[in-house]
């Protein structure tokens, strides 16, 4: 069961939510491995993808996604065009609702402009990013790699380290992990650390290495180079001296720890080159597989209850 | 000469309220008595001074689509304000004599409502120049603000040493103007949570130290337009203490909702300053009540849809207040303040501040009065608001309190037989 018109945040989840998804995405990350990967359960809907932020990683697994399921995708760079015009993003919906898409997938630099855009049109609405809010689809697919890797999705210790502020990748991954029960930890500078975060439901650290002790999963957060103009920490080398994951901290995680990254990877910043690549510990790649597979989950779900209302 | 019967008088100046009656000799109050008397019959409501609400924004000049001076006022008598003090952040800026008689010519042909001007205290509220603050006065305003934080320190110096020799009213806006940029929630779990860009209420505890101490060094009359934060208080308190020439403000909104109304990003809710926690919101309450706060008003500011319907981060600041700011001050009535208390900062104090002579339930004074039923629940559907834009953040709310009839300068301009 998954009831849901739209998939705009973890937020609105629920613990079985979160296990239908995760399920069925199982399901298309073994049929993504087969030679034949086509399915059918998008057939004869219009998919558009809007992005208002620039996005080459998400948009190409959204869209790959919808083609392996039969929909018809057609992709919208905004992030210069008709937004410059001067319509406003009601306008830019209700033009596109007007065009009858099922599917429309969303990305937008200010946070809760996904929800706006969802209150105006008439189809399902993923969000795929908005500002430093919600990126529900990656927090999924981190879920699903972890849960393939761990053998379980709860009772874990999870570290996510870096820029937690800026990130909507560990807002929504903060909501979900601690919603399947695993002991969240949030590890950064307090100029990172967005206010009120020890009442998120997370244990806060500003020391790396005690906050890795002991880990299951450390999750990396991409530094946004932008950052050091805000005064938000003095240079690249001291930023990777103190939180910076290289061998030596991961050490004192378990040894079996694993190391995510949403990506794109800023290598030497947030971490070692090396270590991404060290396939016994970084589950980097396996991310971007499941990527795919979880947003073919989410929006065959959408499609579902589209399909049951039209009935 | 009428005479209004049978009301349950409001006298901010004696603090008490009683059973009664005015009557009304032209343009100002005859008598005001004890007791049962014939005359127009209020059934027992309350009749108070008319609300002096300082810093009303009208589109006039320049943004007339939002608001202008003939809805604002229709609003203004529908609430029962009867003096609005208009804010000079128009398009253009209220920063010369003949644009402040453009204001004064139109709320006298547009408004039902009395019309008290502010201007700017800097030219086009740049925060570079002062404006002509001594032709400005003799022109009718009443006080001098720019609706913003003058960023420069030693602008603002110069501006309040200047207007300390003229006696003018400098009203402040306390905000750490680099500490707020870009802000447009309060810091903390809740903005973490939508990830809306925040500031912590230091940037207003700072602003208001810093305009306090330039005030003590210039010796000038200053308002704070809105405290809105617990932590800008003992500041305030300190600087009273001291005997300096200091009020302050808080907006209705601020002393009635907190920032988890903001929901689901709903930008009527979208304020300047943010809204804040309910911590805030209850210190803010009792500072009222101690008298700490001198002045509550509506900080009217209208905004059509296309500049609220965004999001969050890119919408327009600010709500209309006009007509909802009597019942919203009758839900901290309900809590526990007094009536006479409430009219204080509602319509005396903003009175003497301003020195008008409004604001008193005595013989002598405007009859600017307002009849009100402070019981009588209703649920506020926006689209029944006088004011051309509809941009409330009680749309919908179970609400207490309707203004029955208002009255300016003894002519009816609300309510059954308005003029």
């Amino acid at each position: 069961m998954f009831e849901h018109r739209h998939l705009l945040g973890i937020e609105g989840l629920s613990r079985a939510d979160i296990e239908t998804v995760l399920d069925l995405a199982e399901d298309y990350a073994a049929l993504n491995r087969r030679a034949d990967k086509r399915g059918e359960a998008l057939r004869g809907l219009t998919q558009i993808n809007m992005f208002f932020e620039a996005s080459t990683r998400t948009q190409a697994s959204f869209e790959l996604a919808g083609k392996r399921l039969g929909a018809d995708v057609m992709n919208m760079g905004l992030a210069q065009s008709s937004v410059k015009k001067g319509e406003t993003l009601i306008d830019t919906a209700m033009t596109l609702n007007a065009m009858h898409p099922d599917l429309l997938v969303v990305r937008h630099p200010s946070s809760g402009a996904v929800n706006l855009l969802a209150s105006k049109v008439n189809c399902a609405v993923l969000n795929a990013g908005d500002g430093r809010h919600e990126h529900p689809t990656q927090a999924l697919l981190d879920a699903l790699t972890i849960r393939r890797r761990k053998g379980r999705l709860s009772r874990l210790v999870v570290a996510i380290c870096g820029d937690i502020a800026h990130s909507r990748v560990a807002r929504s991954n903060m909501i979900l992990l601690g919603r399947m029960e695993n002991r969240v930890r949030v590890i950064g500078p307090p100029t990172l650390l967005p206010a009120g975060v020890e009442r998120m439901g997370v244990e806060v650290f500003q020391d790396m290495q005690a906050g890795l002790a002991g880990a299951d999963v450390v999750m990396m957060l991409r530094l946004q180079k932008e950052r050091m103009d805000g005064a938000l920490i003095p240079s690249m080398r001291e930023y990777y001296h103190r939180y910076g994951l290289d061998p030596e901290k991961l050490a004192l995680a378990k040894p079996d720890a694993i190391v995510m990254h949403p990506g794109p990877m800023n290598r030497g910043v947030e971490i070692d080159g090396l270590l991404a690549d060290d396939i016994n510990v970084s589950v980097i790649q396996e991310q971007v597989e499941m990527g795919v597979a979880v947003r073919m989950a989410a929006m065959d779900l959408l499609a579902r209850n589209l399909r049951a209302r039209a009935a | 000469m009428t005479t209004l019967a049978n009301a349950l008088i409001v006298d901010p100046e004696g603090g008490r309220t009683f059973r009664g009656g005015v009557t009304i000799d032209g343009e100002t109050i005859a008598e005001v008595f004890e007791g049962p008397r014939d005359g127009i019959d209020c059934e027992g409501r309350a009749l108070a001074p008319g609300i002096v609400d300082i810093g009303v924004k009208v589109g006039e000049p320049g943004e007339r689509h939002k608001e202008s001076f003939r809805t604002a006022g229709a609003a203004a008598a529908a609430g029962g304000v009867t003096t609005m003090v208009t804010r000079p952040d128009t398009l253009p800026a209220i920063d010369e004599p003949e644009r402040l008689e453009f204001i004064l010519r139109r709320g006298v042909e547009a408004s039902p409502s009395r019309v008290l001007p502010m201007a700017a205290l800097t030219k086009r509220r740049e925060g570079r120049e002062m404006t002509e603050i001594g032709f400005l006065m003799d022109a009718g305003a009443v006080a001098f603000t720019d609706a913003a934080a003058v960023e420069s320190a030693r602008v603002f110096q110069r501006c309040l040493a200047y207007a300390a020799g003229l006696g003018a009213l400098v009203i402040g806006h306390p905000q750490e103007p680099v500490l707020s940029a870009g802000a447009c929630m309060t810091s903390g779990q809740y903005a973490s949570q939508l990830g809306l860009p925040a500031v912590s209420p230091v940037a207003e505890r700072i602003g208001l130290e810093r305009d306090l101490a330039l005030v003590e060094a210039t010796g000038a009359r200053y308002h704070a337009d809105q405290i809105s934060s617990a932590a800008a208080l003992p500041a305030l308190a300190r600087a009273k203490a001291a005997g300096l020439a200091v009020t302050a403000g808080a907006s209705i909104h601020h002393l009635t909702l907190n920032e988890l109304d903001v929901g689901d990003y709903r930008t009527f809710f979208k304020l300047t300053p943010p809204l804040r926690s309910e911590d805030d919101r209850t210190a803010l309450v009792e500072a009222l009540a101690e008298g700490l706060i001198d002045v509550v008003g509506s900080f009217h500011t209208p905004q059509d849809e296309e500049e609220k319907r965004l999001p969050f981060e890119e919408a327009a600041s600010g709500a209309v207040g006009l007509e909802t700011l009597l019942p919203a001050a009758m839900q901290l009535h309900h809590a526990g303040l007094s009536l006479p208390l409430l009219w204080r900062a509602l319509s005396l104090n903003p009175s003497r501040l301003l020195g008008a002579p409004t604001g008193r339930m005595a013989a002598g004074a405007p009859a600017d009065l307002v009849l009100f039923d402070p019981n009588a629940p209703f649920v506020l559907d926006r689209a029944g608001l006088r004011s051309k834009s509809k941009n409330t953040p009680y749309d919908l709310r179970r609400m207490q309190g309707k203004v029955l009839g208002t009255w300016v300068a003894g002519r009816r301009v609300f309510g059954a037989g308005a003029a």
